[in-house]
């Protein structure tokens, strides 16, 4: 079972930090690993999963969007009807405990969209954490509405104001809080990226999204999915869904990036597709960069994809060809955000509108009949604003 | 041998401890850098550090972060810095080692890195990002070109890893005096000394002090317990102060002077 000791998922993972922080790593895997043998620990998540963040979420046929796509047969895991709103809680939730656990007082995030800030600063509000939450001042003026929430829930949210100004700044000026702060802080990271073990906890921590769909699809369908299609940013949802099924060789894994403003537009952020081998906040794995290994500045209109890195072990699953991905533009996503909300009723994020996106696009890549399921990380509120001022735009 | 070794074998003999400059590369342009090095050879800096600017710094504090991203845009990188190094290759004998970020190394190509950087004169390799785990393959390589890389202790650093990185570690061990980026202090953690006496149960090798130091007080309180003392983020700011004038070199050099013992 991968990652190895080392945290290495085939040439991918590792951990790439100064000194200062190695110990730090290191306690954090030996207490990870307790708290999995732990009942106590794994009661109390369970009990706040269920009772705090709304799980299962369901696994909802989405009846006119098949028959839009000419009959195949869609699935949406409805993540986007958790507790603040999309993936992001089940992680927070499991590192809160765990940062409680080993006697943290302190929590700091990294932030995009801001969402990963706002499940954040809900457990620090739950468990009684303080907590600071880094986000650029690009995605600041983005998702004003998530900063509000942030803050109502206590949280500080402090100002990245260096390079690009949005992710990519905030997880260095993140990373930069816990060498110095390290001793009473827990950093919780909001994706499969970063140093071992965090690409291993934030896996498994979202694998939950895997073993329900499991299950359920099982149940509705009598048989496994032929594939699982999700949105790609770090990676934290996506393989949440695809983990549970990587010994399920039959079920194909398609992962949907970011093509930003077109695929060959020098604006994208699809780093699986488009990047080197590289290290990035900690770990190696498929980087945007330029030729001489200076990391590129993403682009995507969905705030929660606007990075040039990925999780490891997505890129040691293009590697294997276990996973095909894939990406979409800001327009076709654009075009994925209307078409659920015109057929299901539903209004996704931008980050899900990129896999409904690709359904669309490649509609004539599914046969009649093919099940599919689709995580749908996010409910599109938070994105409302911004799409009805690019579309007025028109 | 290399430079390195012979430098604090030389310093030792005299019972003197080692000072050595970080000057990001092209701040404020390549010439100027080339012209600090040299005058600041010339009244006693004994090692340099040239760094290489990288877009992501994360053990950086905002003044070298910022004259890193000011390089950056001034087109520096490793090519650009080896010509640098052979010009004063030609000029002075002191040790210089790069210090930058894994990412573009990585790039470069590990063992054509490792070729290049022996080529033009490089003494050592100090990549802030690259622990010691992770370093097996650069560390080959650029044994095979008698470079170094420099490995880091913390303060968070525990026995067991002091042990493993004592057996790997070459040329000198670069002490983080505190835990967090870089950047001058006005004071320094307590009980340095402590532990860097308990350092030296296991490190065979010099063991010099960076971070945060950036007054003579400074200096002279760890170069007693220490081979060497790194100063960075204090002369950058002296830079960032001084940038667009003409006496730019010489108001560095004499204010890096009062740091020389």
């Amino acid at each position: 079972m991968l990652p190895d000791r080392y945290g290495h998922f085939g040439i991918f993972g590792g951990k790439f930090v100064p000194e200062t922080l190695m110990p730090a790593l290191k306690e954090l895997e030996k207490e990870y690993l307790c708290c999995q043998k732990d009942r106590a620990f794994q009661k109390e998540l369970y009990y706040l999963l269920t009772e705090y963040a709304g799980r299962p979420t369901p696994l909802y046929f989405a009846k006119n969007l098949s028959k839009y796509l000419g009959g195949c047969r869609v699935y949406l895991k409805r993540e986007d009807l958790l507790h603040t709103g999309a993936h992001k809680i089940n992680n927070t939730l499991g590192q809160a405990l765990l940062a409680k656990r080993m006697g943290k007082k302190r929590i700091i995030a990294e932030t995009g969209a801001g969402q990963h800030g706002v499940a954040t600063a809900t457990v620090a509000a739950l468990l009684g954490l303080e907590c600071q939450v880094y986000m650029g001042e690009e995605d600041i003026h983005r998702q004003e509405l998530n900063v509000f929430r942030m803050k109502l829930l206590g949280a500080d949210v402090i100002p990245v104001t260096t390079g690009s100004k949005t992710l990519k700044e905030a997880c260095s000026e993140a990373i930069r809080d816990w060498v110095t702060n390290v001793k009473d802080t827990y950093y919780i990271i909001g994706s499969v990226v970063g140093p071992h073990p965090y690409p291993l906890i934030v896996r498994d921590f979202q694998s939950v999204i895997g073993r329900e769909a499991r299950k359920q699809i099982i149940y509705l369908e009598k048989k496994l999915p032929d594939y699982l299609v999700a949105c790609v940013g770090g990676g934290s949802n996506s393989m949440g869904l695809f983990h549970p099924f990587l010994n399920d060789k039959k079920v194909k894994m398609i992962g949907v990036e970011a093509a930003g403003l077109g695929f060959n537009s020098g604006k994208t952020a699809a780093s699986l597709l488009k990047g080197k081998v590289g290290v990035l906040h900690g770990s190696k794995s498929l980087v945007l960069q330029d030729k001489n290994g200076q990391i590129e500045v993403a682009h995507s209109l969905a705030a929660g994809l606007d990075y040039p890195g990925v999780g490891p072990e997505h890129s040691y699953y293009k590697q294997i060809k276990r996973a095909t991905y894939v990406a979409v533009t800001d327009k076709q996503a654009l075009k994925g955000f209307e078409l659920l909300s015109q057929t299901e009723g539903i209004i996704p994020a931008l980050e899900p509108a990129h896999a409904i996106a690709y359904l669309a696009h490649a509609k004539s890549r599914f046969k009649k009949n093919s099940v599919i399921v689709v995580c749908l990380s996010g409910r599109g509120d938070k994105d409302v604003t911004l799409v009805s001022s690019v579309l007025n735009k028109k | 041998m290399n430079r390195i070794t012979k430098k604090f074998t030389e310093l030792k003999k005299k019972n003197k401890k080692a000072l050595v400059v970080y000057l990001t590369v092209g701040y404020p342009d390549i010439a100027t850098t080339e012209k600090l090095i040299l005058e600041l050879a010339r009244i006693g800096v004994h090692m340099f550090e040239l760094g290489v600017p990288f877009s992501d710094p994360l053990a950086d504090g905002p003044v070298i972060q910022a004259s890193s991203s000011y390089a950056l845009k001034h087109k520096i990188n490793l090519d650009n810095t080896f010509s640098l190094t052979k010009r004063l290759r030609k000029k002075i004998d002191n040790p210089l080692l790069i210090m930058g970020y894994f990412n573009p190394v990585l790039n470069y190509g590990l063992e054509r890195f490792a070729k290049n950087a022996g080529l033009c004169g490089l003494d050592g390799i100090i990549i802030p990002d690259l622990p010691t785990e992770e370093a097996r393959a650069l560390r080959s390589y650029l044994d095979k070109n008698k470079l170094y890389l420099i490995d880091f202790i913390a303060p968070t650093t525990d026995s067991s890893r002091i042990k493993k990185i004592a057996k790997e570690c070459r040329g000198f061990i670069y002490y983080v005096s505190l835990t967090g980026v870089t950047g001058a202090r006005n004071k320094l953690p307590r009980g340095i000394s402590e532990r860097l006496a308990y350092l030296k149960r296991f490190i065979k090798i010099p063991v010099c002090v960076g971070f945060g130091i950036s007054n003579r007080k400074q200096f002279q309180s760890i170069a007693k317990f220490s081979d060497g003392v790194i100063v960075g983020s204090a002369i950058i700011k002296n830079i960032r102060d001084n940038l667009g004038k003409k006496d730019l070199v010489h108001k560095v050099v004499s204010f890096t002077k009062k740091l020389v013992p």
